[in-house]
């Protein structure tokens, strides 16, 4: 914990320092007749923002701070693989979007999570995989009137036949 | 005597059996709307607006004003059962509620919730009868200086929010000022902040982006990683003893809350372009500064939920108060409410009162009546919430994954502010092992659109001159108690190694 909070630390200041630089775009001063400039606003926050990992820093390397005095580390093997089961579930979920619709993208995040990480039977499995994308499909496009993405045109005639229930 | 009167044929009014009937669906309607991550009361009342022409412009005002009241009780649920904020003003109500429902005691943060909520909503009922013209003028007393006074106040109060660890607390604030300033400088019109020419960055950064990517991904995956996936909410149980037993423990440890969150959740929500958000983390803050154990607060504080719902609460009656009396809208629902008023063929401002008073009066007495409608139907459905909890976390996380993406594309219909708040739920893992507190972060990004624009104004009318904010009469002691409030941890720091000096 202790390497990573100063490599945390070390890598905002360098956030911090982009900020400032894309900022500079605008002009950062004041401006006679017009007030502050565009830029200044987001140019001394994220200077603010330096300064503050800054004294992160400082609290670091005087032993302060609870991750500072931590010995253990930052993800162990359980840490890991959560992050990168869960991690590659959303990234799926989110990519698959575009091409199988919100929906149907919903439906195998199901099937993924349920059955494979939460170890259900396949009829829970399929019940919660199947019912939630139609439910949400009614509330949003139906009651809500809020179009979610429809994927590639593949998806079309299942999309038209629930379409005919709404209208 | 003349008022009690008018309130009373206006409570008259509402009780007619249509719009009883409004009343109740509205309330229904606006509960689960606005427990929908992504959707809140400008979403049911913008899409409902249309529906409103079959009925009379009284009924159809009250139709609206029941699913803007629902919708507030409603985004408490979210907040607490699932950790992610549905809206803006439901973001100081995780603080304390999830960490309650985690600990088995969700019924106790949802019936706070509920009587909070109620509590504020009365005073403010009362509060708008007795005063409505007299605040009306209050509120037009506040200019840019004072407004941007009142935004350093409540950033005054995230320093308190953040914990012991000053620097990451005030780095989380300025991230959040810095995010919110990503998209298009309001003044000048110039493109800001658009990374790597990426044109997604041009429409800037919706709040729900960041509070879902935080509440919804990061907290999330923290959850399930520092518990090894042993998360369990199963003692949650209900019953009607339960309720009153929870509701009294609710009232006697989150009394003060309420009553903060009633009187300072009203006066902040009449000021235009403030609203429910500020005034709900203002009352969170002070709430949790006068408590004699504010220690708890954070950690599932009966007070910490009850503030922040009496508080936007009672800022949704109040910001109704400049819509109805100058035609100028405190909050984004009120202004589609403007809308509908216009369309109607009614004229707010000052003559509303005088001319439509049958109009203006069965609106008052229908938030009275939508109030008490919104907390049995809010309780009513306690139960519902509940279940849901008792799913294995291995159901319950899907379905909040989901809910987060689904949430997060709603609000911007943009696939672009999806991946953002992936990134987003990466980054607030990995802070959150470093106790980054991120809760500033998501309040910072929402008062950033109101602070920045009031701050430049204010220094354009004083030729620069910061003194601006020290001299006006009512934005002077605003400054200056923010200034002690961010000071005050600097003094505390002071003191203890003095005394630790001392002691050595």
């Amino acid at each position: 914990m202790r390497l990573g909070e100063i490599i945390t630390a070390a890598v905002l200041a360098l956030l911090s320092i982009y900020l400032m630089f894309e900022s500079t775009d605008l002009n950062v001063g004041y401006i006679q007749g017009e007030g502050p400039g565009g830029g200044a606003w987001p140019f001394w926050l994220s200077g603010m923002m330096l300064v503050c990992t800054g004294f992160i820093a400082y609290n670091w390397y005087k032993r302060t701070s609870p991750p500072s005095q931590s010995t253990e580390p930052v993800l162990d093997s359980y840490g890991r693989k959560t992050l990168i089961y869960i991690g590659i579930g959303l990234v799926g979920f989110v990519g698959l979007i575009n091409v199988i619709s919100m929906y149907g993208a919903m439906l195998v995040f199901l099937i993924y999570y349920l059955k494979f990480l939460g170890r259900h039977s396949w009829g829970l499995t399929l019940i919660m995989a199947i019912s939630m994308p139609i439910g949400f499909f009614f509330f949003f496009e139906g009651l809500m009137r809020i179009n979610m993405p429809k994927g590639l045109s593949f998806t079309d005639p299942i999309f038209n036949v629930l379409y005919d229930i709404i209208y | 005597m003349e008022i009690l009167g008018q309130l009373g044929d206006g409570m008259m009014l509402s009780m007619q059996p249509l719009n009883l009937m409004l009343i109740m669906i509205g309330v229904t309607l606006g509960l689960f709307i606005g427990a929908m991550p992504g959707l809140g009361s400008v979403n049911g009342v913008a899409i409902l607006l249309p529906i409103t022409f079959l009925v009379p412009p009284n009924s159809a005002i009250i139709f609206l004003a029941a699913i803007y009241y629902g919708a507030m009780y409603g985004g408490a649920i979210s907040s607490i059962t699932l950790g992610i904020p549905g809206a803006s003003t439901a973001v100081a109500t995780t603080f304390d509620g999830r960490p309650l429902a985690l600990k088995g005691r969700a019924s106790l943060a949802l019936v706070t919730a509920a009587i909070a909520s109620f509590i504020g909503g009365t005073v403010a009922n009362v509060l708008f009868t007795l005063f409505a013209p007299l605040l009306a003028s209050v509120a037009l007393s506040f200019g840019p200086p004072e407004i941007f006074a009142l935004m350093l106040l409540a950033f005054a109060t995230f320093v308190g929010l953040g914990g012991d660890d000053i620097p990451k607390t005030v780095f989380s604030i300025c991230f959040g000022l810095v995010l919110a300033a990503v998209g298009f400088d309001q003044i000048s019109g110039a493109p800001r902040l658009i990374f790597f020419d990426i044109s997604g960055f041009l429409h800037g950064i919706n709040f729900l982006v960041l509070a879902i990517g935080v509440y919804g991904i990061g907290e999330m995956i923290w959850t399930i990683e520092s518990t090894r996936g042993e998360v369990t909410t199963s003692e949650a149980k209900m019953s009607v003893k339960g309720i009153a037993s929870d509701a009294k423990e609710g009232m006697r440890r989150g009394w003060k809350g309420t009553a903060i969150g009633s009187f300072l959740g009203f006066f902040v929500g009449i000021l235009p372009a403030a609203g429910a958000t500020p005034g709900s983390l203002m009352s969170y803050g002070v709430a949790k500064m006068i408590s004699k154990t504010p220690k708890e607060f954070g950690e599932g504080h009966p007070g910490g939920v009850a503030a922040p719902e009496a508080a936007n609460n009672s800022a949704s009656t109040g910001a109704m108060l400049p819509m109805l009396t100058l035609g100028i809208p405190g909050s984004p629902t009120t202004a589609i409410l403007l809308g509908g008023m216009v369309i109607w063929g009614l004229t707010p401002g000052p003559r509303l009162f005088v001319d439509q008073s049958e109009f203006v009066w069965g609106l008052i007495g229908s938030f009275y009546i939508s109030n008490v409608f919104a907390l049995i139907v809010n309780l009513a459905f306690i139960p519902l919430f509940i279940w849901m909890l008792r799913m294995p976390f291995t159901i319950l996380a899907p379905v909040i994954f989901i809910l987060s993406i689904v949430g997060g594309y709603a609000a911007t219909k943009d696939m672009h502010d999806v991946w953002l708040m992936l990134m987003f739920g990466g980054g607030a893992f990995f802070l959150r092992k470093f106790d980054y507190p991120l809760a500033p972060a998501v309040l910072a990004i929402v008062l950033g659109p109101i602070a920045e624009p009031t701050l430049r104004q204010s220094l354009l009318l004083s030729s620069g001159d910061p003194m601006i904010f020290i001299n006006r009469p009512i934005a002077g002691p605003i400054t200056i108690i923010a200034l002690i409030l961010i000071l005050l941890p600097l003094f505390k720091f002071i003191r203890d190694r003095m005394r630790n000096k001392a002691a050595a």
